[in-house]
């Protein structure tokens, strides 16, 4: 079914703003619950049935609550960074391809543009630290665009070999591409290259550091930069910053599924569709809360040799591989 | 080059353990007592207030109110009054106040009491917005409510379980009926505002 173009356009707009929305409140729950059966605690009990109003309580208090600036802040700056941090998530979405014949735009350079507009989400985060004239913020807008440097060439790398597999940056075909059940998946296209486990372990460690997700996130480190770039962020300020958390960590993590997972393509080779998306789609927000509950921050230092000492090279690694199996097959 | 290789596979199958081991904790049940609605039963050595202990054959106080205890109390605050009553050898108490803002929980009361009618409860809950609720705690009537408890619950089975004696007492308060659960449900009244008429 296709519906004809100014209310396609307005079907996904709506569509999709709903999608972000509705996750980006529910994963908070989630990551609340989520954390709680980690540490075997029940989690968010009292606000509805197992909590599950606890999202919409939390939003009545953010909103209505007094918007400050603080008196030296950039105030343009300040209040431009939360919606620069939330748009570019939902442009990304855009290219998203939920099923056979859903999505919002089949880019030819769907790829590129999630990746292009993925670095404006650093650079809003940095806006917002740096406008909000507080040390501890601009601590954090520092050591978030160092990592994001540091964590922007593994990803690239990796994508690179995935392009060269695929041949396109269509989204879309990525997905077709992969069609016939979870061997043919580019995860476990061994064909192409024998270490495409090790390339989206890699792809998913750096999904883990550009979104600012434990244990990379030096960012909001709470115990050295109190709240890092939000700390100057009050009610729906900061609400919109968190949101943006996990709509981010929507984007990377339904790109995992599109590049290596197979996207809507079910696992059997029968039956695709958006269910199969969602599913792995969730499978990764699973995942990425139970790396987080599970390791400590690690240290600055750390993560930067993390990044420049052992993902880089390997990355590079797997993409000269990646050249030669071409190349000779 | 060997060594770096192995660093790193060594180092990411430790992470895989550890997520391994979160994993196993995510499918247990979980250990939480949700506060407010149920409470945690303190061991039998906890050492709350003072409570009057009573004799389990006639269910009546044991003390003989001789104010030893009175006596024996370096914070000063407890009161005990007594009469005798006609055709009992002893002495019985009529009175028997509290000041719980002083106590301190020193147990000499306890120790030299000479008919052992003395036990400390087992109430934690002990709170209150004002200074007034542990002025006096009045332990006699405290004891009337759970000997009322007591007579309710020796009843067959009404088909309305009683309510809460006025007294205020808690299930497992006095050293009267141990609950069998650790934990209990239901919403317990804090201790304090028992005195208060």
């Amino acid at each position: 079914m296709t519906l004809p173009e100014p209310f396609r356009l307005l079907a996904y707009l709506a569509g999709v703003m709903a999608f972000v929305g509705v996750n980006a409140a529910y994963l908070v729950w989630v990551e609340r619950k989520g954390a709680a059966r980690f540490q075997r605690r029940p989690g968010p009990t009292e606000v509805g049935p197992a909590g599950l109003l606890q999202p919409l309580a939390d939003a009545a208090k953010l909103l209505s609550k007094q918007l400050l600036v603080p008196p030296d802040a950039d105030r343009t700056l300040f209040r431009v960074a939360p919606v620069l941090v939330m748009a570019p998530a939902l442009m990304c979405l855009a290219t998203i391809p939920f099923g056979k014949t859903l999505g919002a735009r089949s880019l030819d350079l769907g790829l590129v543009m999630v990746f292009a507009f993925g670095s404006i989400n650093v650079m809003a985060i940095m806006l917002g630290g740096w406008a909000s004239r507080n040390k501890y913020a601009i601590i954090s807008a520092a050591r978030i665009v160092s990592q994001n440097v540091a964590y922007e060439i593994p990803m690239m790398l990796v994508v690179i070999t995935l392009i060269m597999v695929t041949g396109t940056t269509n989204l879309q075909e990525i997905v077709e591409d992969q069609a016939g059940g979870f061997w043919k998946w580019n995860v476990f296209n061994l064909a192409a290259n024998p270490l495409m486990p090790v390339t989206f372990v890699i792809f998913f460690i750096c999904m883990l550091a550009e979104t600012n997700r434990a244990p990379f996130d030096m960012a909001e480190a709470e115990s050295e930069l109190v709240a890092g770039a939000f700390t100057e962020y009050a009610g729906m300020g900061f609400g919109v910053f968190f949101m943006a958390e996990y709509a981010n960590i929507l984007v990377g993590c339904s790109l995992g599924a599109i590049l290596f997972l197979g996207g809507w393509q079910s696992p059997f080779g029968i039956l695709s569709g958006v269910g199969w998306f969602l599913l792995k789609l969730y499978a990764l927000v699973f995942t990425v809360v139970w790396v987080r509950w599970t390791f400590p921050r690690t240290q600055f230092y750390g993560l930067l040799n993390l990044s420049w000492k052992i993902l880089i090279p390997v990355s590079l690694g797997t993409l000269v591989l990646t050249c030669i199996m071409l190349k000779i097959f | 080059m060997k060594r770096v290789i192995l660093e790193i596979v060594g180092g990411f199958k430790s992470l895989l353990t550890g997520m391994r081991i979160t994993l196993q904790q995510f499918f247990k049940k979980d250990v939480t007592v949700r506060y407010p609605h149920e409470s945690l039963k303190m061991t039998k050595r906890y050492r709350g207030h003072v409570v009057l202990l009573r004799d389990p054959e006639t269910g009546k106080s044991l003390c003989v109110a001789c104010k030893s205890c009175e006596k024996a109390c370096p914070s000063d605050c407890i009161v005990v009054e007594g009469i005798k009553r006609e055709g009992e050898k002893k002495k019985s108490v009529t009175e028997f106040e509290l000041d719980f803002t002083r106590c301190s929980l020193c147990g000499s009361c306890v120790e030299v009491c000479p008919s052992d009618a003395l036990g400390f409860s087992k109430d934690y809950n002990l709170a209150s917005t004002t200074k007034a609720e542990f002025v006096k705690i009045d332990l006699v009537r405290r004891m009337e409510g759970e000997i009322a408890a007591d007579a309710a619950h020796a009843q067959p089975q009404p088909a309305i379980p009683p309510e809460n004696p006025p007294g205020g007492t808690s299930g497992s308060a006095a050293g009267g009926t141990p609950a069998a659960t650790g934990i209990q449900t239901g919403s317990e009244k804090p201790a304090g505002q028992e005195g208060k008429a």
